[in-house]
């Protein structure tokens, strides 16, 4: 499987990052190789094996369900760009 | 053309844990904006989300209760898109391995019994709010919402009107209530209700292409939005049109649903395992001990009803319509020993009273035990229905206990026959006229000679010794 150019610019716009032609041409070259990568991993046989969804064979640690936070958003607001009675303003998106 | 219409409903219910899924913050609705929103909420960098045992025992209860299968090992995923209120870019959720798989849950329409069967539960993450009054032009952001725990309930597409969509919803609101993982309160948004909607003609197999409505937050926009979203897809094919794959908003002023986003701009969520998750796994023990630890739920508790009290099926459902009423009901049963004469009253007179008064269940000023001990004077004989409901009144104000009001408004019915003889025969002697008639083959007037009786004796007669007596002296 190789990425096309347009695949690429799909990708960017899905990430909200802006390519210009030679970055996403760049970037084609890259991720190509890393699916190069992923094709040989695919050669090995897997059969019977039970796919993982996370690299260490754990499980996941559980917190009992009290209330351990308290209120810091003065804190947190002081690095934002635009806030008022407590929100955090951004440009404004209906959907 | 016959239109068959094809609902499956995708629900959002609001876990009713303290703290949120991923961090310590507090979940309790109304509070400041961002004041319950930690470094992990408004996802700082380096910070790590920690799950919370009780929401994940919430999704255990839920699968216990309709029969589902768990999966003793299941995944959270991140859903990649950007908006605001999901400061992370991503919302964890569960996709391919989610806790609950299956299940199904009963619903009855029109006196039929259907058994509607659920596809899968997961528990996910809710985002923030954003609110788009005017700030200068701008969007403001409250992140308190963001984190709440969620399970949310997919159905399979197997209900047929929107009668059997709200039926169902229904029934699983009073369902995730009655065992406690969700406080059921849709203003507040607690049980938020998607559904998806096609039409097909009759006898076609595959389904029709579906448009989704999104966040109906109570059953009778539920069942308005349906019956829009079915006429409008219905026109629209039999004027040659075809439907889109859509989803759409329904708007309550206008009683329309319209378009929110086309197919085209359907979101790309490319989702992957969240590697800051591990697997969860769920020992038997702990399953175990949820499972002993559930009540009866309201299936078993309709038909305990049926059997033990002789309540007819309809009843059964409506006395299990939240915990609160089936609690009421059973205590109120026992303590008069007359099952069906209690239905009666909790679905009659004190029914009718809450209502009027805008109070639940729970904040009844006449409580189940006095409620018992009132049908428990109208089955010794002591109060005649009418009686029962003035001394109903009296409990309803607080007047004091059932023996004691029936004392002190001197309710009790008459059982002193003399007595009763008495007034009848002063009856018969002052309408003469109505005699005369009832002689003459007039039924009619035999009701106003006893409707004369009861009031002389102040309601307190027993209508059918009045009965009886009259049609002696009668004869």
């Amino acid at each position: 499987m190789s990425l096309s150019t347009d695949d690429i610019k799909r990708i960017a716009r899905l990430a909200r990052i802006e390519t210009s032609d030679a970055e996403a041409a760049a970037t084609q070259a890259q991720l190509n190789n890393i699916f190069g990568l992923i094709a040989t991993m695919q050669a090995v046989d897997t059969a019977g094996i039970a796919p993982m969804a996370h690299a260490q064979e754990v499980y996941q640690r559980l917190r009992d369900d009290a209330v351990t936070e308290s209120d810091r958003h003065t804190t947190f607001q002081a690095v934002a760009p635009a806030v008022e009675n407590g929100l955090y303003l951004v440009p404004k998106v209906i959907e | 053309m016959k239109w068959e219409t094809v609902i499956g409903l995708e629900v959002h219910t609001q876990l009713a844990t303290k703290s949120k899924i991923f961090s310590g913050s507090s979940t309790a609705f109304g509070a400041a904006p961002n004041t319950q929103a930690s470094a992990v909420d408004i996802a700082l960098p380096g910070v790590l989300p920690v799950l919370n045992r009780g929401a994940v025992e919430c999704a255990i209860k839920f699968g216990l209760a309709i029969g589902a299968n768990l999966n003793r090992v299941n995944v959270f995923d991140r859903k990649n898109y950007f908006y605001p209120d999901l400061p992370k870019g991503y919302q964890i959720s569960q996709l391919a391995k989610p806790i609950v798989e299956g299940g199904a849950l009963k619903i009855v329409v029109e006196g039929e019994e259907k058994t509607v069967n659920l596809t899968r539960a997961h528990m996910e993450e809710d985002a923030g709010k954003s609110l788009h009054e005017d700030f200068h032009g701008m969007t403001g952001i409250d992140l308190n919402r963001a984190g709440t725990p969620l399970l949310e309930i997919v159905s399979e597409p197997e209900m047929r009107s929107s009668a059997e969509a709200v039926a169902y919803a229904r029934a699983l609101h009073t369902l995730v209530t009655w065992i406690g993982i969700c406080d059921g309160n849709m203003q507040e948004g607690s049980f938020r209700v998607d559904a998806n909607v096609s039409v097909r003609p009759v006898g076609q197999a595959e389904f029709g292409t579906r448009r989704e409505i999104k966040n109906l937050n109570s059953f009778k926009f539920l069942q308005q939005a349906i019956d829009y979203e079915v006429r409008w897809q219905i026109e629209t094919l039999e004027d040659g049109g075809r439907i889109e794959q859509a989803t759409v908003l329904f708007d309550p002023d206008t009683g329309e649903t319209r378009m929110m986003r086309s197919k085209e701009d359907a979101h790309d969520y490319r989702y992957f395992p969240d590697p800051d998750l591990l697997p969860v796994k769920l020992d038997e023990d702990w399953i175990e001990r949820v499972r002993a630890a559930l009540p009866e739920l309201p299936a078993a508790m309709q038909a305990r009803f049926q059997a033990e009290y002789g309540v007819s099926a309809y009843d059964a459902a409506v006395l299990t319509g939240s915990r609160a009423l089936a609690d009421y009901f059973e205590t109120a049963a026992r303590a008069c020993g007359q099952g069906k004469l209690a239905a009666n009253w909790v679905m009659g007179e004190l029914s009718a009273a809450l209502n009027k008064a805008e109070l639940g269940i729970a904040a009844s000023p006449v409580s189940a035990a006095q409620l018992g001990a009132l049908i428990a004077r109208i089955q010794d004989g002591t109060l005649s229905g009418k009686l029962a409901k003035q001394v109903f009144e009296g409990l309803w104000e607080g007047a004091g206990e059932v023996d004691a009001i029936i004392e002190a408004r001197g309710l009790k019915q008459m059982s002193d026959s003399g007595e009763l003889e008495k007034i009848v025969d002063e009856v018969l002697a002052a309408n003469q006229k109505s005699v005369e008639e009832f002689r003459a083959g007039k039924d009619k007037a035999f009701n106003a000679l006893v409707g004369q009786v009861m009031k002389a004796s102040r309601g307190k007669a027993n209508p059918a010794q009045v009965n009886d007596l009259l049609k002696a002296r009668l004869q």
